[in-house]
This record gives structure tokens, C-alpha cells and sequence, in this order.
């Protein structure tokens, strides 16, 4: 009897011990969770103010992280979920999953931020990224004229690849169908997630991959590379704001309000330009990193209304979908 | 129909049990899917092209393989050379060679910087682009043409050799007079099996596939379900998959099957034919091309696996836990079951067998997701559910295997039993199972490495916390960690080798019965 006592005492304080880290857990997409990507240092800065254990799970790009939380459902293990887009937040909040932030910060966004339930944590603009050395088409009808070959991604599973299908139906409305079946040539290939593309194109698959006006500064800055460059499209550029918000059912509330209003705060903010290499939604007290001020600005910015890009969203990826698979 | 005694003496209810399971697990989870999805969604003209090019794909990959098998198989029947009885043995290596380790071998040869393209490139020729139908296709024949030349160099080999003396002696042609007669009975049974396997495959044409232009059935169930959350789109193409599956079966019915081979494949038969030079260089060349189209992409793992070992993250070692728990717990249930099955044969049994053939995994694992989804987090069951369709998919083969001896048991000592009137345990434990010890090896050997290797359904749904090998690795690939993911390939190829030699000797130690 002795013995069980022991080992019962033990057990006591294993979940004493447990108890007193609490766990947050951050869906993300694989990128932002990855060793280069922004988790590592965020994870090590939050943790040294909250007292908790920080942990982010990867689960794929961030279209297939909102369908992950669907399969889940309210017994999902996730406290919040980081890296939607306002492309799919009508749809995200429809869920009933999430609930309010109760965080309002000025945040140095191109729009005016309204929603109660998203947090906005960086934004950027779409844009093909290539070599300086190629020929840069002026906009998608001079790009599906062209021989150049791009690889892009999936709608379904990633938000790049949905901005661009809502920058094609932002441009040119009722003749984007038109758009993609004369791009269709162009595209070598559809990877599922944004690294899967960018890595094809840097080992030389294409010409250009669909990616953010910022990336040039990862090359530029990370690897003293200044060969590569944005393509500016004389139609405009969609915009995209990747945000995170607080799952309703959490058990760990506060915890959860503490990571939304850190999001806003120099610890998050900081680490965003040079390893999310997105603008942040804060400016961080040091500015933006050299660098930054080579990128292309676009003319035009484009962005649909959560409300329009939910409503738009279906038909643009059945349309997609037809005009790639003939 | 009489029964035979045998029936009386074998426990029949654990067969009938599995039976039962098997129906649930296939036919129960599509009706979960159909269910929760509450309508039945209706197919798009993309939805249709991913029918179109699965069936173009599978016919296509048959085709080749087929064609490609002919004159292989013939220069393995009639050349005797150094390196024969390995190249055989070679042609068994896709049976238990994870898929993914193999795309990732055909990626460094026919790849963009692969070997072919450097090649190509060097003279200025057009180089080859490996995603979508092409690399389907390639990939595909990397691992059905061993089939079809297994099936063929059997077929050369059971011809009698005084046939041949018949021919040459009444200087008929060999080719007119024999072969054509065995490949007319050969190959529509050979064909059919591969354009059956490529009509499910998943991993290939998730890795390989390039967009809604090259997407199989089977991986538009997965996109439906992991991209969209569309459980009733889901659904419909999984009645769509099963409904094509069960077409060409029905087609496969009318035709032989060939039997799986186990043997005797290093044999030559002495023959007349084929000595001149013309014909030699052809057998030579059909010999040195298959051949390097084998070794070279598992050369490519072993080359760049070792170089590739020392950048293995230090995840690798729980995936390998966890890989190595879903093999061995896969491996058991399906003994077990496949021993339940092969006891009890009949009719129910022959439907149980073929369901998992042309149900979707994806599927089954979705239903069961959906069935777990109101109690608990169902990404929590990923490795459970996993092991479950792992050993659904492995029962077919293992049942197979392990029928022949099973029934040679029944016939010869079932009556004998009777009449001692042993208890229907003993009789299976001192009776059966002593007597099929080789093919039990041989079938769990093939389920381990097929658990090991496989990236199905726990792709749909597992986390970090669930991560196994093969999702370790493709998710490496995805990051384009190139090193580390070749360092994972080798360390999954070596341990499904091990895992199936360890299982297929084991079935051999002191098998003198």
C-alpha cells in the first residue's frame, strides 16, 4: 500500500506540475510554425511574459487550418487560430466556433480595421515574384499571352492561391473565367500550400511563383540576393491580412486574451518583417528593416469585403476549377 | 452446396465477425459520410475531368506496363547471365517499397534537375516535366511493370520445355505457336489488375499530380474533404470511386486473375529460339533498360539517403515510434483476421475481400472521423484509425496468400480431426497454424512494410502529435528540406526491408512441416 500511495502522491504532483504551465495552443499554417518561419521567436518572447507553454500546430496551408477546425469542431484542441485572411473570416465566423477579441489598437493598416472577432497580425500585397532577368509582363493578359510559366496554388487549401482568384475576379469581374482559361498554359503546376510553389520555383520549375510583393526582401536581406523582383500589374494588386482569432470554447480564456493583445505589441510585431516577411499590422518602434524600402508599391490596391469574398469565393473556385482541368 | 467437413471443425464465427467488420468499415462509413453530408452533392465538369483522367491514367499506366512487360519477361525466360536471379528478386522490391520513397527516387531521375533532364539538357533536347499525367503514368509503371513481367516470366516458364523441342523440331515459329497463345490468356487478367491498382492510387497523384488538370478520384475526395470540408461532394465521389472499382472487377471476373508468384521465377527454360544477334542485342537492351529503371531511382535513396542522415530532425525518432506502432498493430489484426477469413471462405468472404479493393480509404477514415466528430476531438484518433484502415487494405493480399494453405489443411487433415475430435481451437492452434506458418510470414512481412510505408488517411488529419514517417517525410519534401527528407526516405525504406524479412524468415524458422 505503501508503494501505491507513493506513486498515487506522484501522479498528484505530475498534474500539479501541469497545472501550473498552462497550455495554449495556436493553429497555424506550416509556414509560420516552421524553424525560419515567425513561431520559434514568437513563441520564446510570449513565453517569457505569460508563464504558459506556447504551443504551435502546424496544419497545413491557412484555407485547410479553417477546414481542419470544421472537422473538429467545438472539441477542437485549439485555443486560437492564426493565419486566415479577411477572405475567409465571414466564412470562419460563420462557424460560430469564434469568439469577440475584445482587442481595439491602432494599427497602421492600408483600411480601416472594424471586426470584433479577428485580430489582424501582418498584410501584405499578392504579386508574382521572378528574376530581374525575365521579361516582366504589365498585367494577367499581357502574363496569359506570354510563354512565361508560373506556378501557383490551390484556392482550397491556400490563402495565396484564393487571393489571386479574388484578385482575377477583383480586375476583371465576369471575364475572369476568360482570364484563367487563357492562363491555363502558363501554369506549370498547382501546389497544395505556398512553400510546396515558392520551392518549385526556386529550384527552377518556373519562371515565377505567386507570392507577395515583399518576398524580394527575404533574398535581398536573408541571402544578399537583389536578382529578384515583384511584377506590379497595371490592373492593381489584391491585398491580403492575415489575422487570428480567439476559439470561443477555449479552457484557457485569459490565456487566450493575452496572446490576441500581445499580437499588437513589439514582441510580435517585431519578428513579423524578417521572417514572415510581410508589412506588420504595428510598425515596430525600429521601423521597417532595410530593404523594405527597395519593394515595388503597388498603384491599385483591390480587397473585397469579407461579406463580398465569402459570396464570391465558391463560384470563382468552380470556375478555376473548370478552366484548369480541360 | 455440400459442406465439406473441414467447416464443421474451423471456428466459423470469427470469420463471420470479420466479415461484418469489413462491411462496416467500408460500406458503413460511406453511408456516415452520406449521412452527415445530408444531401447528395452533385458533380461539377471538374469533378468529371478528375473521372476522366483517373480512368486515362489507369489505362494508360496498364497499357504501358503491359506492352513494356512483353519483351522483358521474354529476354528474362530465354537469357541466362549474371545478375538474373537479383533482378528477380528486384522485381519484387515495389511490392513492399513505400510509395512515397519511390516518387521521391523517380523525382531525382525524371525530375527537373534529375538525372534524365542534365542529360537531355547536355545535347540541347527538350527536357521532360514530371507533374501531372506523365509523372502519374511513370510512377505508376515504375510499379506495375514488375507485376506484369512477374505475371509474364511465369507464364514463359510453366510452358512445358518439350513444346519448344516440338516447335523447333517441326521449325514452327515459337512466337506464332506459343507465345501469343500465353500472352492472349495472360494479359487481359495482367492489365486489368494494374488498371485496378492505379484507379485508386492516392500518394502518386498527390505528389505528382499538378492541379485540377491531373487529379485523381481519390484525390479529389481528399481535397474535398481536407480543402473544402465538402463531406457531401466527398461522398458522391466516393459512390463514384467504388462505383468504377466495381465495374472493372466485375470485368476482372471474367477473366483469369493471375495468381500472385512466390517462386520459382529463377528458372530458364532451354529453348532454340532467339539466338541471333538481332535478337540478343533486343533482349539485352529490354534487360539493361528495365533494370536501370529500377535500380537507379532506389539507388538515388540509398546515394542521397546516407548523405541526407545527418540533417534528420530530431522528430524522426517519435514518427518512427509511432510508424513502427501502426505497422506491428496493423500487422497483428491483420493476421488474425486473415486467418479468420481464410477459415470460414465462402461467398461472404470472396464479397469481403474484394469490397476494400475498390472502396476509398479516404472515405472510410472520413466516416469514422465523422462517426468520432460529436464525442471527441477526432484528430486524436488519427494513429487508431489509421492502424484500422491499414489493416482493411492489407486483408485482401493476406487473405489471398494464406487461402491455398489454409484449404490443402482442411482437405487433409480436417477429416482426421473429426474423427480424433479435437476442440475446434485445438485444431486451429495444433493443426492449422503450424502448417501455414510460411504464407502467415509471408503476409504480415507484406502488411508490416505496407503499414510502415503508407501515407493514406493519415495525411487527411494528423498533426505534429500524429506524425508519422511517411507524413514526416512528405511534409519535409513540402518544405523543401531535400536532404532531410531523403535521410527519412532511407530510414523508412530500411526499416519496411527489415520489417518484412524479419516477418517472412520468421515464418520460415523450423517451418519443416
Amino acid at each position: 500500500m505503501k508503494t501505491l500511495s507513493h506513486v498515487a502522491g506522484l501522479c498528484l504532483i505530475a498534474t500539479g506540475a501541469l497545472a501550473e504551465t498552462p497550455v495554449l495552443t495556436v493553429y497555424t499554417y506550416d509556414g509560420f510554425n516552421s524553424e525560419w518561419g515567425p513561431g520559434p521567436q514568437i513563441e520564446t518572447n510570449f513565453e517569457a511574459e505569460c508563464g504558459c507553454d506556447l504551443q504551435f500546430v502546424g496544419a497545413g496551408d491557412g484555407a485547410a487550418v479553417l477546414s481542419r477546425l470544421k472537422l473538429e469542431g467545438a472539441n477542437t484542441d485549439a485555443d486560437i487560430v492564426l493565419g486566415l485572411d479577411t477572405n475567409l473570416t465571414a466564412d470562419a465566423a460563420a462557424t460560430g466556433l469564434f469568439a469577440p477579441s475584445g482587442v481595439s489598437v491602432a494599427y497602421d493598416l492600408p483600411i480601416a480595421w472594424s471586426d470584433e472577432v479577428f485580430v489582424p497580425f501582418d498584410w501584405g500585397y499578392f504579386a508574382f515574384v521572378a528574376g530581374k532577368d525575365v521579361a516582366a509582363p504589365a498585367n494577367f493578359r499581357d502574363l496569359a499571352a506570354s510563354d512565361l510559366k508560373i506556378v501557383i496554388q490551390d484556392p482550397r487549401s491556400s490563402t495565396p492561391g484564393l487571393g489571386l482568384l479574388l484578385w482575377i475576379k477583383a480586375a476583371y469581374g465576369d471575364e475572369s473565367a476568360q482570364i484563367w482559361a487563357d492562363l491555363a498554359d502558363n501554369i506549370v503546376t498547382v501546389t497544395p500550400g505556398w512553400s510546396e510553389a515558392y520551392g518549385l520555383f526556386l529550384e527552377g520549375e518556373a519562371d515565377a511563383v505567386l507570392s507577395y510583393t515583399t518576398s524580394p526582401a527575404y533574398h535581398l536581406i536573408a541571402e544578399s540576393d537583389d536578382t529578384k523582383t515583384a511584377w506590379v500589374f497595371d490592373e492593381g494588386h489584391y491585398m491580403q491580412v492575415e489575422v487570428a482569432g480567439k476559439i470561443a470554447g477555449t479552457d484557457v480564456p485569459d490565456l487566450a486574451d493575452a496572446f490576441l493583445a500581445f499580437i499588437a505589441t513589439e514582441g510580435f510585431q517585431g519578428v513579423i518583417p524578417t521572417t514572415n516577411w510581410m508589412y506588420p499590422a504595428v510598425m515596430p518602434a525600429a521601423g521597417l528593416p532595410a530593404g523594405f524600402e527597395t519593394l515595388v508599391q503597388p498603384a491599385t490596391a483591390l480587397l473585397l469585403s469579407a461579406e463580398d469574398a465569402q459570396a464570391a469565393t465558391a463560384p470563382a473556385i468552380e470556375e478555376w476549377r473548370a478552366a484548369l482541368s480541360q | 452446396m455440400a459442406r465439406s467437413p473441414v467447416a464443421i471443425i474451423a471456428p466459423r464465427w470469427p470469420g463471420a465477425v470479420v466479415v461484418a467488420l469489413v462491411l462496416a468499415l467500408t460500406l458503413g462509413t460511406l453511408a456516415s459520410v452520406l449521412f452527415r453530408a445530408g444531401a447528395i452533392g452533385t458533380l461539377t465538369s471538374a469533378d468529371w475531368s478528375a473521372v476522366r483522367f483517373t480512368v486515362a491514367q489507369a489505362f494508360v499506366s496498364a497499357a504501358v506496363s503491359v506492352v513494356l512487360a512483353v519483351p522483358v519477361a521474354r529476354a528474362l525466360a530465354r537469357r541466362q547471365f549474371r545478375g538474373r536471379s537479383a533482378l528477380i528478386t528486384l522485381l519484387g522490391a515495389p511490392f513492399i517499397l513505400p510509395v512515397i520513397v519511390a516518387v521521391l527516387g523517380l523525382l531525382a531521375i525524371f525530375g527537373r534537375n534529375g538525372i534524365l533532364n542534365s542529360v537531355l539538357k547536355s545535347f540541347d533536347l527538350p527536357t521532360l516535366f514530371i507533374y501531372g499525367f506523365t509523372g502519374v503514368v511513370l510512377a505508376h509503371v515504375f510499379f506495375n511493370l514488375p507485376l506484369a513481367i512477374r505475371i509474364l516470366v511465369q507464364g514463359h516458364l510453366s510452358v512445358p520445355v518439350e513444346r519448344y523441342r516440338l516447335t523447333a523440331s517441326l521449325g514452327g515459329s515459337v512466337l506464332r505457336l506459343i507465345e501469343v497463345p500465353m500472352l492472349k490468356r495472360l494479359l487481359p487478367g495482367a492489365f486489368l489488375s494494374i488498371f485496378l491498382i492505379c484507379l485508386t492510387s492516392f500518394t502518386v497523384a498527390l505528389i505528382l499530380g499538378g492541379g485540377p488538370s491531373a487529379t485523381t478520384v481519390e484525390l479529389a475526395i481528399y481535397q474535398a474533404v481536407r480543402f473544402d470540408f465538402s463531406l457531401d461532394r466527398a461522398a458522391v465521389l466516393a459512390a463514384v470511386q467504388m462505383a468504377i472499382g466495381a465495374c472493372s472487377a466485375l470485368l476482372v471476373w471474367r477473366f483469369d486473375l493471375p495468381q500472385p508468384v512466390e517462386g520459382g521465377l529463377d528458372r530458364h527454360s532451354m529453348r532454340w529460339d532467339g539466338q541471333s544477334l538481332w535478337a540478343r542485342v533486343l533482349d539485352g537492351t529490354a534487360i539493361l533498360l528495365t533494370a536501370l529503371f529500377l535500380v537507379l531511382p532506389l539507388g538515388m535513396v540509398i546515394w542521397r539517403g546516407v548523405a541526407g542522415l545527418g540533417d534528420l530532425p530530431d522528430v524522426i525518432w517519435p514518427a518512427i515510434g509511432r510508424s513502427m506502432t501502426v505497422s506491428l498493430v496493423a500487422t497483428a489484426l491483420t493476421s488474425c483476421a486473415a486467418v479468420a477469413m481464410a477459415l470460414r471462405g465462402g461467398r461472404a468472404v470472396a464479397i469481403a475481400m474484394a469490397l476494400p479493393l475498390v472502396a476509398s480509404s479516404l472515405v472510410a477514415g472520413v466516416g469514422l472521423f465523422l462517426l468520432l466528430h460529436p464525442v471527441t476531438n477526432p484528430a486524436h484518433w488519427a494513429l487508431p484509425v489509421a492502424i484500422l484502415m491499414n489493416t482493411l487494405m492489407a486483408l485482401p493480399f493476406a487473405t489471398r496468400i494464406l487461402q491455398p494453405s489454409v484449404e490443402a489443411v482442411q482437405r487433409d487433415y480436417g477429416r482426421l480431426a473429426v474423427a480424433l475430435g479435437l476442440s475446434r481451437w485445438t485444431y486451429v492452434r495444433l493443426i492449422v497454424l503450424p502448417r501455414i506458418r510460411r504464407p502467415l510470414g509471408f503476409a504480415a512481412g507484406l502488411t508490416a512494410a505496407l503499414s510502415m510505408g503508407d501515407l493514406g488517411v493519415i495525411a487527411l488529419f494528423a498533426t505534429e502529435q500524429q506524425q508519422t514517417l511517411p507524413l514526416l517525410m512528405y511534409q519535409l519534401m513540402g518544405s523543401y528540406r531535400t536532404d532531410a527528407a531523403w535521410g527519412a526516405a532511407l530510414v523508412l525504406l530500411g526499416l519496411c526491408l527489415v520489417l518484412f524479412i524479419i516477418m517472412d524468415r520468421g515464418g520460415r524458422i523450423d517451418a519443416d512441416l
